[in-house]
């Protein structure tokens, strides 16, 4: 049924870039990233450094806080993950809806080969142990878009556990001060997503859409604050958080809010609650309270699913019927830790850099393909695509494919840079131009624009000679000490270039003629 | 002609001398004549006489399907029959008409049997009387036997003839009394704890519980999945062999069939039994076992060893604890399983408009009976 859904429990902190300490809270306690799992119960705990609070309060003790993450991911896959129909994003409501995924009574769940190595995948991506042997549950409870009444999950016994993933986070104010650390993956479970709610309250209505497989991504975070030393606090759940940003304005606010009732003397409810965009709060959810009594129970029309290595295949075993870890092994693509540590150590590039580099799809590549094409240094390059580059694409909301700037376009600009023909600033001036129309060279907008950089030598003598004759009182200035006047000075004589020259050319000559 | 094994008939049609609108129409007749018995809630006239030309014009080809061309069976209520009411017996499933067919219905269409009709059961097939659904009991036929007639006057006097009739066991009731008043050759029914083996004992004919694993659920309305299996009701063992080859092997829409291929078989016709060795379950003889019983179960011991087969005692200790097993594992799949009737996608939905909760309850209130509740 529905679009195939892999679930991570990672408990810990976990995103990447997170500016702990940075942000807008005053006053409070900030929060820490310490591991330990909140989650359910079950506590093992790593060693992480404890951040303290900024501007701690009078008789305030340190706080911590504890965060879970439940991370519903869709497999991409053609079909769904019980039954036969087809996964297609966007499609008219409950088109794509098989017998299997409506519950019509009769109907057997049949599991999906990709799914499941999708997921064996994931495990082995995540550095997680692959059970060869996994189940499926049946988890109930009554809602309009779980149509059976329950959802086939794998709660016991999941196909992978014990994962981990390095990620770097921020911790000064200062982008550069990076640390890496690491945040365990409990467990990874395939199960069915649900169909699709939309509440009509104009008619008291809700109508359900059974196609599933709407949002790629969603996100439940799980929450506790307590004191170092004192058992784990009572922890919240926040569901249904679909963006990055999101999730970590919700925690951060959680956290506050959890922080704020305790050291007011109230008490943390063990609770569901939604995150409100426009408000930027947290507020409880109406219609989940209480305990949810899930009735767990194994699936019965589903065996359990076996799992191979090439140690343990059994001889003559059809290949369409099995599943081979150790092929599957094989067959993963280079792994983003791996990739980010190849661009350390090959460009000096700084960590972060790397990360953000690969955290965009396709900008990794076009990076690589400036760097065939120029002999400007890494950094020079990292830095346009990072920040020009990127930050236009950000702008205009576009994907590095829809970008109209091609990799050779900003090589090429680059290698002007470099060879001194414009000044980087110019090359800023063409590189919105390059944006802007399509087809032209930056040759060309160079021309056009007459942007090159001033070659003539004498001529700038000239013009520096000339500037400072005109401006007695700036020389003047500048003899005096004013650190000030070199700089209008050279916006003068950029001015009189028509902006053609280097600056740094410009205070080379000023600097040369003022003292010879 | 209606009282004959399934391979004489498919003889019978294959040389002529009954064409298979013929039997259709002498079946469809019976069933009109034996309404009381109630084993019938659909009875899919139009259907079969249409599968019954089909069939007539393959039989003149010289091109039948196999045993079971233009022969007429009945489905119990609980297998899903594409175009056809499928209601379990329930308020919850009235009006139903499912959009595809069980396999089991589909590999004997395949081979061209007729669909008569879809048979009475307990609701949902919980129940081991058939007197639970909502379109009424069936029937025991033997109830209408002269030996039983015959008591019945001696015993009532005044009495209204029409309360004294006979159960059918269940939750088959229906498919077992169809097959037993000769309206079909064969019926499927489906069997739990029983619900298969029960009503064929009570009506007198043969019932056959497949291993689990061995015939495919897909399209059966489940009770307990664990447990379920589709039954198989004939009037001789022969016939229900011939259908249990029709019907079992793998299934890829239900995981739970056994992969291994099923080779076609033929019962072998035992003359020798001196090489068998026979157990009987010492615990099996409670006290609570009924005397007539209890003595047919040792004619059937003496016969065995007077023909020179090995019959021993033997023990299944655990006998006792299985009643418990069962009732804890049935109850929580059978609650597992009714979850999904919510009046949403199918079946009986209430007018009840205040609120989803309150649109679910007064829907399974209205739509289950008692035993469900």
């Amino acid at each position: 049924m529905a679009a195939p859904v892999l679930r991570w429990l990672c408990p810990g902190r976990c995103w990447a870039f997170a500016r702990i300490g940075g942000c807008s809270c005053h006053g409070r306690g900030v929060p820490t990233a310490s591991t330990s799992s909140g989650k359910r119960g079950q506590s093992s705990v790593a060693r992480q450094s404890l951040i303290t609070a900024q501007e701690p309060r009078k008789g305030d003790r340190e706080w911590a806080a504890v965060v879970g993450l439940e991370i519903h991911a869709q497999i991409s896959s053609n079909s769904k993950l019980f039954s036969g129909s087809q996964v297609h994003f966007a499609a008219p409501p409950n088109s794509l809806v098989s017998f299997f995924d409506a519950s019509l009574p009769g109907t057997l769940p049949v599991l999906n080969r990709r799914c499941v190595e999708a997921a064996v995948m994931t495990g082995l991506a995540l550095d997680c142990r692959i059970n060869k042997k996994s189940l499926f549950d049946r988890k109930h409870y009554f809602y309009a878009d779980l149509p059976a009444g329950y959802q086939i999950t794998q709660q016991r016994l999941p196909i992978a556990v014990d994962g981990s993933l390095a990620y770097s986070v921020c911790v000064g104010k200062k982008l550069g001060q990076a640390v890496t650390r690491t945040v365990r993956v409990r467990q990874i479970q395939l199960e069915q997503d649900s169909g699709k709610s939309l509440h009509d309250d104009l008619r008291s209505q809700t109508l359900v859409d059974l196609n599933r497989a709407e949002g790629q991504l969603r996100v439940d975070a799980n929450i506790s604050v307590h004191h170092p030393g004192e058992p784990l606090g009572v922890r919240t759940e926040v569901k249904n958080l679909n963006s990055a940003r999101f999730l970590a304005r919700a925690i951060d606010y959680e956290i506050q809010r959890q922080i704020s009732e305790l050291e007011n003397g109230g008490e943390i409810l063990n609770e569901t609650r939604s995150f409100d965009y426009k408000l930027g709060c947290t507020v409880p959810m109406r219609d989940k309270e209480g305990k949810q009594d899930y009735r767990f129970m194994p699936e019965p029309n589903l065996p359990p699913l076996l799992l191979y290595d090439s140690a343990s295949l059994p001889a003559g075993a059809d290949p369409q019927q099995v599943i081979n870890i150790d092929r599957i092994r094989e067959q993963l693509p280079e792994l983003p830790s791996v990739t980010r540590e190849k661009l350390v150590r090959r460009y000096g590039m700084l960590p972060e850099h790397s990360f953000a580099l690969l955290n965009e799809v396709g900008l990794l590549e076009f990076f690589q393909n400036v760097m065939k094409e120029t002999r400007a240094e890494p950094k020079k390059v990292a830095s346009w695509v990072l920040n020009t580059f990127l930050g236009f694409l950000k702008q205009q909301n576009l994907a590095v494919s829809e970008s109209p700037v091609t990799p050779s376009a900003l090589a090429e600009l680059l290698n002007l840079v470099e060879r001194k023909a414009i000044s980087s600033s110019a090359a800023k001036q063409v590189f919105e131009e390059l944006w802007r129309s399509e087809g032209k060279t930056p040759a060309q907008i160079v021309a056009e624009k007459q942007l090159e950089l001033m070659q003539d030598d004498e001529a700038l003598e000239q013009l520096c000679r000339a500037t400072m004759e005109a401006h007695p009182q700036v020389v003047m200035d500048l003899k005096k000490g004013n650190p000030r006047a070199i700089n209008k000075l050279i916006g003068l004589v950029r001015k009189a270039t028509l902006g053609r020259a280097d600056p740094t050319a410009i205070k080379e000559v000023l600097e040369r003629q003022l003292s010879g | 002609m209606l009282g004959r094994t399934l391979r004489e008939v498919s003889a019978a049609l294959k040389q002529g001398q009954i064409t298979p609108t013929e039997l259709c129409q002498k079946c469809l007749s019976l069933i009109k004549k034996t309404k009381f018995l109630n084993a019938y809630i659909t009875v899919s006239e139009e259907v079969a006489l249409k599968q019954a030309e089909e069939s007539e014009k393959r039989y003149k080809k010289g091109r039948s399907l196999g045993d079971l061309d233009g022969i007429p069976i009945a489905v119990k209520d609980n297998f899903s029959t594409s175009g056809i009411e499928t209601t379990c017996a329930s308020n919850m499933l009235k009006g139903y008409v499912p959009p595809y067919n069980a396999t089991v219905v589909q590999k004997l269409l395949d081979q061209g049997a007729l669909l008569m009709g879809k048979t009475n059961l307990d609701e949902f097939a919980m129940g081991s009387g058939s007197t639970d659904g909502i379109f009424g009991p069936v029937k025991n036929p033997w109830s209408f036997s002269e030996q039983y007639r015959k008591k019945r006057k001696q015993k009532s006097h005044g009495e209204k003839e029409d309360s004294d009739w006979l159960i059918t066991g269940g939750s088959s009731g229906g498919s077992a009394a169809a097959v037993s008043a000769f309206t079909c050759f064969t019926a499927l029914g489906s069997d739990t704890g029983g619900s298969t083996r029960n009503p064929a004992a009570h009506c007198g004919v043969v019932g056959l519980k497949p291993s689990y694993g061995l015939v495919s659920r897909h399209g059966l309305i489940p009770l307990v999945n664990s447990m379920d299996v589709p039954g198989i009701l004939t009037r001789c063992v022969d016939d229900a062999a011939i259908v249990l080859g029709i019907l079992a092997g793998h299934d890829p829409k239900d995981s739970t069939t056994v992969q291994d291929p099923v080779k076609p078989f033929v019962l072998p016709s035992l003359t020798d039994v001196s090489k068998l060795c026979v157990g009987i379950p010492k615990e099996y003889l409670a006290p609570e076992l009924s005397s007539e019983v209890r003595s047919l179960w040792s004619k059937a011991a003496n016969l065995f060893e007077s023909e020179g087969a090995k019959v021993i005692e033997v023990s299944l200790p655990h006998t006792s604890f299985s009643i418990v097993c069962y009732h804890v594992l049935c109850t929580s799949e059978v609650a597992s399983n009714m979850a999904r009737f919510d009046g949403l996608e199918y079946g009986h939905r209430c007018d009840v408009g205040v609120s989803t909760e309150a649109m679910y309850a007064a829907t399974r209130r209205e739509g289950f009976n008692d035993v469900l509740l």
